[in-house]
């Protein structure tokens, strides 16, 4: 230990380095939920992956083999949108409670509240680290190979994933604050969320009811259908099928081009940046209470 | 009835300041008029009644580098929410707080911990938020551990702890840290005596090297005898700022502590006594007088009125003088009582001033002569102040010392 007052410049570093949000800390918190979570069993990655695969396995069994929905390689084309979609939800879901379930922190130790929303997020996306190696695989055992241009899109998507969960996560990690329903709302909203996305469906059956009243686009005010498309592009990539019995052609995702895809996903940005904007103001203006309303 | 002058002193800061708090209030809304459920907040709209509770009024303190600085008050005066807004765990709802290095609170029981986690584990989470880097935590590790004696149940969940051996974790973790501030809410009464003696001596560690200790106490002897200053906040206000002395004599006026137990608030003629005040002075029966020097003739007039009733006993009237934590350090006694016969009298002590240091106060008792039974007692908080010598210690002991080569 030091016996020296500490110079006052260094004093200043060091409680900003106290206020601000270090990736060190944002670390150690997702360390924690992989600890807590999965009560530091070994087989925490095979549980972060149980998940979405029974999931995965029920939705293939019924819409492919039991209704025959006749796409090819289905489980590739709902696995690229799923992962998009499950990651995004437990993002949302997990920060909902993030501040609350530390309360233990919040009222003892001064930090950047803000690292805790964030962190849900990150394990969210850290799961989805472990599970996007695991969709690959199946793609390319599946004989769907993705190494075409168009996987490049998977990186704004993956952009705006991010910006989106955690704009959306602040917001309701300081409303679950204040109003102790929000995370049960969260959850409801979660379940109807996940069909205004073409996961399941075919993003062209929207289309055929959108086009003509030319309304297609505010499909796309939901920055999630933009990010499970372009996963869809980037790692299904077939944008028309055929249907080997009748010979029947139909268009499966919404565009063969990138255009389309990069275009919605811009919208997706400037929604993310208002939400963002609003979510951020919203947490930190509440968060004066937060050691006190827990 | 005596009163200590209450006016707040606020020190002029020597020290570069490292908390600095302006015009700081905090209000809380009531959870009964609050819309705790989204749901309520949708069907009744904006109209919500809301009760507010001021925690904080309008409080200034600016607390420099090295200052030990007690925070003391009744229950509910908003002790803990003025620390935990000069922590930076609540934000104050109007005024500024600057804070300047690293922080480290230790507040009630336990300082951030996750009961899932083990104590090591925690550790490194502790760390991180006080804004620690990894290596600079495994660099420490060791010595947090030895400190906090927890041994190989540094790798327990910390919910299987003991209170005790929670605080053990938070305090060790706190300390090595290498905080800049530290701020202490009422948990050393938690470890065992060793822990106990072992956080003294860590507080005044720190206090040698010059860090920022303020700590929430309810042990006012503490407060005498760690802190440089000593701040008293009742409903939510700084009612004295200053002296830990006074601060602690104003907190027991504030709490109605300053006469014995039972003594009754109003000097009643219990068998026909009233001590109507004792004041200091340098000159006999002259103003009063607050500071003197060892050999300083020293004279207490002690105003004392026999009440006439069916019963008029004869009275021993004795001063105590007390130092810090109401320690008798000397006493002094009329050679006779006061005759049984009702009239006011003026006792008039004389004393040659002691090698003394510190602050000591009076206290008058009224004993009936052949039982030796109480009368009536009375406190006075004035403080008198004896300077003497600048070593540590009650008493200033001449001594001669040789130092030779052998």
């Amino acid at each position: 230990m030091t016996a020296l007052p500490v110079p006052a410049g260094d004093r200043a570093a060091r409680a900003s380095a106290q206020g601000r949000i270090r990736w060190e800390l944002l670390s150690q918190l997702v360390r924690k939920d992989l600890k807590t979570k999965y009560q530091g069993s070994t087989l925490g990655f095979v549980w972060s992956l149980a998940n979405p695969l029974l999931q995965l396995g029920i939705y293939y069994v019924i819409f492919s083999l039991v209704f025959r929905n006749g796409i090819p390689s289905y489980h590739v084309y709902l696995m690229s949108g799923l992962l998009a979609f499950t990651a995004f939800s437990a993002g949302v879901t997990g920060a909902s409670t993030s501040v609350l379930g530390n309360a233990g922190l919040v009222k003892k130790v001064r930090f950047p509240l803000l690292v805790l929303p964030l962190s849900s997020v990150a394990f969210a996306l850290v799961q989805l680290g472990l599970q996007l190696p695991v969709l690959f695989v199946i793609a390319l055992v599946s004989g769907v190979n993705f190494f075409h241009l168009p996987l490049l899109l998977i990186l704004p998507a993956f952009v705006l994933l991010v910006l989106f969960s955690t704009a959306l996560g602040i917001l309701v990690a300081a409303l679950n604050v204040r109003y102790r329903d929000t995370s049960h709302f969260v959850e409801i909203a979660m379940l109807v969320w996940f069909w205004a996305n073409p996961i399941l469906y075919p993003v062209n059956l929207v289309r055929t009811q959108l086009d003509p009243h030319h309304l297609f686009w505010a499909y796309f005010l939901n920055p999630m259908a933009s990010v499970v498309t372009a996963f869809q592009r980037a790692v299904y990539q077939t944008p028309v099928i055929t249907n080997t019995n009748t010979g029947l052609r139909t268009a499966l995702l919404a565009d063969g081009g990138y255009l389309f895809y990069l275009r919605n996903l811009a919208l997706g940005f400037v929604i993310t940046g208002l939400l963002m904007l609003f979510a951020v103001r919203t947490f930190e203006r509440l968060q004066a209470d937060f050691a006190e309303d827990l | 009835m005596s009163t200590v002058e209450a006016t707040p002193v606020v020190p002029a800061p020597t020290a570069p300041p490292v908390i600095t708090a302006r015009g700081v209030s905090k209000r809380f809304l009531t959870h009964k008029s609050k819309a705790t459920a989204l749901k309520e907040r949708v069907v009744k709209g904006r109209g919500l009644g809301t009760e507010e509770f001021w925690a904080l009024r309008d409080v200034d303190v600016v607390i420099g580098e090295g200052e030990t600085v007690g925070l003391i008050g009744p229950n509910g005066a908003g002790k803990s929410t003025l620390l935990k807004v000069l922590a930076g765990i609540l934000r104050p709802t109007s005024g500024d707080v600057d804070v300047q290095g690293r922080i480290a609170s230790l507040l009630e029981l336990g300082a951030g911990f996750n009961g899932e986690l083990t104590g090591r584990e925690n550790l490194y989470l502790n760390g991180a938020l006080l804004g620690l880097s990894r290596r600079e935590l495994e660099s420490l590790e060791e010595s947090i551990i030895g400190f906090s004696e927890q041994g190989q149940r540094i790798d327990d969940p910390v919910k299987h702890y003991s209170s005790g051996e929670y605080v053990k974790l938070a305090f060790s973790i706190a300390v090595h840290v290498d905080p800049d501030v530290l701020l202490i809410d009422e948990v050393l009464a938690v470890g065992d005596e060793a822990f106990a003696r072992k956080c003294l001596a860590k507080i005044a560690e720190f206090q040698r090297a010059g860090k920022t200790i303020l700590f929430v106490t309810h042990s006012l002897d503490l407060v005498e005898t760690l802190c440089t200053r000593g701040i008293v906040v009742d409903h939510g206000r700084v009612q004295y700022d200053g002296d830990p002395v006074f601060a602690v004599h104003t907190l027991r006026k504030i709490l109605g502590t300053d006469r014995p137990v039972g003594a009754p608030e109003v000097q009643e003629e219990i068998g026909g006594h009233v001590v109507h005040g004792a004041v200091v002075s340098s000159t006999r029966g002259g103003p009063r007088a607050g500071r003197f020097a060892a050999g300083d003739r020293l004279h207490l007039r002690v105003d004392v009125e026999v009440v006439d009733g069916p019963t008029v006993h004869a009275g021993d009237v004795r001063v105590v003088f007390m130092g810090a934590g109401d320690i008798p350090i000397f006493g002094l006694r009329t050679p006779e009582p006061l005759p049984a016969r009702a009239g006011r009298y003026a006792v008039d002590f004389e004393v040659e001033v002691p090698r003394l240091n510190g602050a000591f106060i009076v206290g008058v008792q009224v004993d009936e002569p052949t039982t030796g039974l109480p009368i009536t007692a009375r406190r006075f908080d004035d403080a008198v102040w004896v300077e003497t010598g600048v070593l540590p210690g009650i008493l200033d002991v001449p001594a001669q010392v040789q130092v030779s080569e052998q």
